[in-house]
């Protein structure tokens, strides 16, 4: 209000000698609007470098796993004591083989087996997940035992975290879960050069797991890659049919003007929504089972629907009338201009749509929650019908953890995430740029 | 009308998969964030030791919702074990009944202590039920009356205390731990303080008096968190004079961080909860459906296998993350309560 009426003001009561046209004060408006632009830009910059900053500074350890390499002995005496491997076959799925990978340790660190102290100090620094892995070694190969072979075994998450500095070491040794005994072995191993940090492959291919040493989004990328799979293959020829009708089609009535309201009403309807929507249709009523991620997909393709035709509209109206008129004009059905002539041209706008879509939908968990997707599941999904989770969902679970060492894995996890939406967005750059016709 | 063609075959499709999607070969599991950590725990070593069985999916969500997922019915469309920080109650049960989920199996896992922690640079604090009630209670007995509560630092209601301001960050509504709280601490601290005789004069309607005693103050002293320990954690990093409540296994994996206080001048430690001397304990439990045993594949193993020694015995991995181990009776007890079939 006072921008438009200092100026009138100025004219009402000219200066003599010259005409004021309130020349200095527009400059200086349009310098302040400038400045406006440049601080809204700069707060959005700001906080998008603290969050880069805090996920990465927190999550880049998580690439990395300790490891301990150290000679095992595969012992007969422990891992088949009557010698009843031919004739029972489960002997060796049962057998103790963390006992075989604390003895090594033991060895390693001089230090005695028999103290039940020291014992479980040794134990304690390995990962429970060494009992799977030296399973899986003697079974695929029985002829190991009795041999001594040169293993890598997974650090347990405490010693992970001590090594990473990630545990305060200062602190009496009652009020951490690493004690003393075991910083003194980890650090004259890391000397020795058998225990140390190796690239952590395994985040990127173990599914979930309760020990953060041996925990991955596996599982998850399977899942949401199954989601996006199935949004792709929904979403996108019924939200452009949908918008083709809408656009082309349809009479312009009361009717298609409530679609229309509904259409973007839907858009902006909180995600849980559809969760709700999702157990009651597909869990309750299609009886389609809990925790699957074709029921994430179905539930994600709902929500998704709403944004692919709002962008699918769009483009289409932006290809000019003129483009329509001469393909008529020429003797094409309404059908062959629309497939030969309009849709081409709208196909830019429409990928771009579907794309920023898909990435909604990928970083989705809410709608997620109550067709039970955020849940532990270790197995792998060998159809989109097996329980699996998402990546959001395995970052919220992890967030949740009491252990230190998924801190790390959180922001870790942060990270792949925030690689893939940055595949898309940047898949969504290309597409447009291969697209793009001019006219 | 390729495309309207190729989405009217995606739908068909879809549709015709639900109808083949059936026979799971999984146990499915939901309930309360606390027993959450000692579920994953057991269904991976199950997943472990049973090539032959996958291994359970557990969700988690609470034990309301869990509760809620466990009574909607008896089906391969349903859940077969519901995790829960207390007793099923009796609108649960009720609802369980009338959808046909009657014969269910209760099974005690082992107890959970709930502890009160600042930051670790404090000093040591000593608290009592009375002065957490007079800390965070809505009304306090003052001179004989009930007034809104005065209170602004700890020092003011017992000099023992720090001198800082009055922050407590306390499980939200949803949890199964609030429940405990108010019962153990607020309710037992209204009592110790005197003011349960003051309410009686004061108010007349029964439920109100209930009521009156567990009632938080609502002028930011006493702060719901609806997350879970992390943010209580988070919040105490930021506040380093306010007070948490936290699990005894969330509290054990971040000592370094955190001041633990006695309560009735008890520390909280696996044999003080045990024996029941520390007062704020509560019992775990899970819930089976015995209609699912025998049909779901592995449903009895993976209870069996929750339940032996290997799992929550005195020297075993859930105990190693903070659970406290039931005594040997009352564990040979549920094992051969659940081997006999005996229903609630």
């Amino acid at each position: 209000m006072t921008d438009l009426t200092s100026p009138i003001a100025g004219i009402s009561k000219p200066k003599a000698g010259r005409r004021d046209i309130g020349i200095k004060g527009r400059y200086a408006a349009e310098r302040r609007f400038r400045a406006y632009g440049i601080a809204a830009l700069s707060f959005g910059i700001i906080f998008l470098m603290m969050l880069l900053w805090s996920v990465f500074s927190k999550g880049y350890t998580a690439f990395q796993q300790t490891m301990i390499t150290i000679p095992v002995e595969f012992s007969q005496q422990v891992i088949d004591p009557q010698n009843e491997r031919t004739t029972n076959p489960q002997k060796l799925m049962t057998a103790n083989y963390p006992i075989v990978a604390r003895n090594a340790l033991a060895k390693v660190l001089g230090a005695d087996v028999n103290d039940r102290v020291a014992a479980r100090s040794v134990g304690q620094m390995l990962s429970d997940g060494v009992r799977a892995q030296l399973r899986d070694m003697v079974v695929a190969n029985p002829a190991l035992i009795g041999t001594t072979q040169t293993v890598s075994l997974l650090a347990s998450g405490d010693i992970d975290s001590a090594f990473k500095g990630q545990i305060d070491l200062k602190v009496s040794q009652e009020n951490r879960k690493v004690n003393d005994q075991q910083v003194k072995w980890m650090n004259q191993m890391a000397e020795a050069g058998t225990l140390g940090k190796h690239f952590n492959g395994g985040i990127f291919v173990n599914g979930a797991s309760s020990r953060p040493e041996a925990a991955g989004v596996g599982v998850a990328l399977i899942g949401s890659f199954y989601m996006m799979l199935i949004v792709l293959a929904l979403a996108l020829p019924i939200g452009v049919a949908a918008s083709i009708y809408l656009e082309e089609f349809a009479p312009k009535n009361k009717f298609t003007d409530l679609i229309e309201v509904n259409i973007n009403n839907l858009a902006a309807v909180p995600s849980i929504v559809y969760g709700l929507l999702g157990l009651a249709v597909f869990v309750n009523f299609m009886g389609l089972p809990r925790s699957a991620s074709m029921v994430g997909g179905f539930v994600l393709t709902l929500m998704t629907l709403p944004t692919i035709i709002i962008a699918t509209r769009a483009a289409l109206k932006a290809v000019p009338p003129s483009i329509r008129a001469a393909a008529l004009g020429l003797g094409a059905s309404k059908m062959q201009t629309i497939f030969h002539h309009v849709l081409p041209l709208a196909m830019p706008g429409i990928l771009t749509g579907t794309i920023i879509g898909l990435a909604h939908a990928l970083g989705e968990t809410a709608p997620l929650l109550l067709i039970g997707m955020v849940a532990f599941v270790a197995n792998y999904p060998t159809t989109p019908l097996d329980p699996s989770t998402a990546l959001p969902v395995q970052i919220y679970m992890w967030a949740n953890e009491a252990e230190r060492a998924f801190v790390e894995r959180t922001s870790g996890a942060i990270i792949i995430l925030l690689l893939f939406l940055i595949l898309m967005n940047v898949g969504a750059i290309l597409l447009r740029r291969r697209f793009e016709r001019r006219w | 009308m390729n495309i309207l063609k190729l989405s009217a075959a995606a739908l068909v499709a879809s549709v015709a998969f639900a109808g083949a999607a059936a026979a799971r070969d999984q146990v499915q599991v939901a309930g309360s964030s606390t027993v959450l950590p000692y579920a994953k725990i057991v269904a991976e070593t199950f997943g472990e030791t049973f090539p032959n069985f996958k291994t359970p999916v557990v969700e988690s969500g609470g034990t309301g919702a869990g509760l809620k997922e466990f009574c909607k019915g008896v089906g391969e469309a349903t859940i077969d074990v519901a995790n829960a920080s207390r007793p099923i109650n009796k609108s649960e049960a009720d609802a369980c009944k009338a959808a046909g989920v009657t014969d269910i199996q209760e099974i005690r896992i082992g107890y959970d202590g709930i502890v009160f922690a600042t930051d670790a640079s404090n000093g040591d604090m000593k608290l009592e039920p009375k002065d957490l009630y007079k800390a965070l209670a809505a009304k306090v007995v003052v001179d004989g009356k009930l007034v809104d509560n005065p209170y602004k630092n700890w020092s003011d209601i017992n000099p023992t205390l720090p001198k800082g301001p009055i922050a407590a960050y306390i499980p939200g509504e949803k949890h199964g731990t609030r429940e405990v709280f108010e019962l153990n601490v607020l309710d037992a601290g209204c009592k110790d303080a005197g003011a349960k005789d003051v309410i009686a004069k004061e108010i007349a309607d029964k439920a109100a008096q209930g009521k009156a005693c567990i009632a938080v103050r609502k002028d930011g002293a006493a702060v719901d968190i609806d997350g879970d320990y992390t943010e209580t954690l988070a919040r105490i990093a930021a506040n380093k004079t306010g007070l948490g409540v936290f699990g005894l296994a969330f509290f054990e994996n971040n000592m370094d961080k955190l001041k633990v206080a006695t309560m009735r001048g008890i520390k909280p430690t696996s044999a003080t909860i045990a024996d029941g001397t520390y007062p704020v304990s509560r019992p775990l439990f899970f819930y089976v459906k015995k209609a699912h045993l025998g049909v779901v594949p592995g449903l009895k193993e993976y209870v069996e296998f929750f339940q032996s020694d290997d799992m929550v015995g005195p020297d075993s991995p859930l105990v190693e993350y903070g659970l406290v181990a039931a005594p040997d009776a009352q564990r040979e007890q549920a094992r051969k309560d659940f081997a006999a079939g005996k229903t609630m």
